[in-house]
């Protein structure tokens, strides 16, 4: 393999906060594409690579305002492909294996009911590109959301295999679930200036859609109790490692290519 | 050329353009051809994505190009604008038609998305009747449904609002 370089990024503040939104929305979005051509049915199979798509494009609008920002001479595809796990941001609940469906549609669940009062409340924001991406990607993850609850509800009130899955997959992916509402100093002083939001907001309004969803699902709410973090400092599960030199083989072994 | 008539003529050129998706519909049916903007001689076109990552985009501004160059416009800007977000409303009447007529349900007007657990009433390309299931909420691009009529039994696509 020929010799590739890491790009440096200045992570400052805004660079930050793009590239944490960036991240998620790439590693979500590549595990969702590792289901093509194995869904469970041609309709799902088409549903998550879909979701997938509009992931990878949420993900492209940040990296591109976090390389303006940054203004290093960096792009999109350096930020995606020239960066190894330790500088990557994304939460811990992206970047977990699929697993069977029911983790992988419980996992999208538990993220769109966050992002998709987030992404609408970000539409205010006074940074004038996170507003525009933010008006983009709100009307995708309300769909997002709406299908993937219909999913958990279907699977939890289902049958008694469909049942057992979901619950398990419910318990192993709990302790994923605090991470998204943790702001640091750097983001803290976007939420002053009016450009980003607390994540800890909007954790009534998610507590109650699962809740809800949940509930119609059969399926019990698990207490709250010791949170998984260390995604947004760098410090991830060993699965990225593995999904990133999935994802950068070519990129890497052939540096500076085009089409 | 004096830059009112090179913006006319930009826009007719750009309009010309289709989604290579749906090739009955033209970019500025679609409502994704935002702005025409001349500046000193130079053309600049915005465009603004159906879905964040609608892989059609790419293709459109290199048709938009193409389209520019052989109205005699050369080095023109194709921008892609994100704000304001697209909406299946800004799709013209004649664009509707035109879609109804190619066999795909066209995206009812302001209708409540927020509506999570919702339905929309969605009528028959081929028979006009509203007796209609969906099959899939994803199709087979990011902009459609998969739909069958029970009066005529046809399967069909529908344009998701947005």
């Amino acid at each position: 393999m020929a010799a590739t370089t890491n790009i440096r990024v200045t992570e400052t503040p805004l660079v930050l906060y793009a590239l944490r939104r960036a991240d998620d929305a790439l590693v979500l979005g590549h595990r969702l594409s590792e289901w093509c051509g194995r869904g469970p049915a041609l309709e799902e199979d088409m549903a998550l690579a879909n979701i997938g798509l509009d992931l990878l494009g949420q993900a492209r609008s940040l990296y591109a305002y976090a390389a303006e920002v940054e203004a290093a001479g960096h792009d999109e595809d350096g930020y995606a492909y020239l960066r190894e796990a330790p500088q990557y941001r994304n939460l811990l609940l992206a970047e977990l294996p699929n697993g069977d469906f029911a983790r992988t549609i419980l996992r999208q669940f538990l993220y769109a009911a966050f992002a998709d009062p987030y992404w609408r409340a970000m539409m205010r924001s006074t940074d004038p590109t996170l507003a525009a991406v933010a008006a983009k990607s709100e009307k995708e993850t309300a769909y997002h959301l709406r299908h993937t609850a219909e999913w958990v509800i279907r699977l939890g009130d289902g049958t008694g295999e469909s049942h057992r899955r979901i619950a398990q997959a419910l318990d192993d992916l709990w302790p994923y679930t605090g991470e998204m509402f943790e702001a640091d100093a750097a983001e803290h002083a976007l939420v002053e200036s009016g450009a980003a939001l607390d994540p800890a907001a909007f954790r009534a309004e998610w507590e109650r859609t699962v809740a809800d969803v949940l509930s119609q699902a059969t399926l019990a709410v698990p207490p709250s109790g010791w949170m998984q973090k260390g995604g947004r400092t760098g410090r991830h599960s060993e699965h990225l490692g593995h999904l990133l030199a999935e994802m950068q083989s070519v990129a890497r072994a052939h540096p500076g290519a085009t089409w | 050329m004096e830059d009112a008539a090179l913006r006319q003529r930009a826009i007719e050129a750009a309009s010309t353009v289709v989604d290579p998706e749906i090739p009955v519909l033209t970019i500025a049916d679609l409502g994704v051809l935002r702005a025409v903007v001349v500046d000193g001689g130079r053309v600049r076109v915005d465009i603004t994505p159906t879905y964040s990552g609608c892989p059609a985009m790419n293709m459109i501004a290199v048709e938009i190009d193409l389209a520019l160059a052989r109205a005699g416009i050369d080095g023109a800007e194709v921008r892609t604008v994100l704000s304001p977000a697209w909406t299946t409303d800004w799709m013209t009447e004649d664009g509707r038609r035109k879609l109804r007529d190619y066999g795909v349900a066209p995206p009812q007007k302001g209708q409540g998305r927020r509506a999570l657990f919702g339905r929309d009433t969605v009528e028959c390309p081929q028979c006009g009747s509203t007796d209609t299931t969906q099959l899939a909420e994803f199709g087979s691009t990011s902009c459609k449904a998969l739909w069958r009529c029970e009066t005529c039994r046809e399967p069909f696509d529908y344009f998701k609002c947005h």
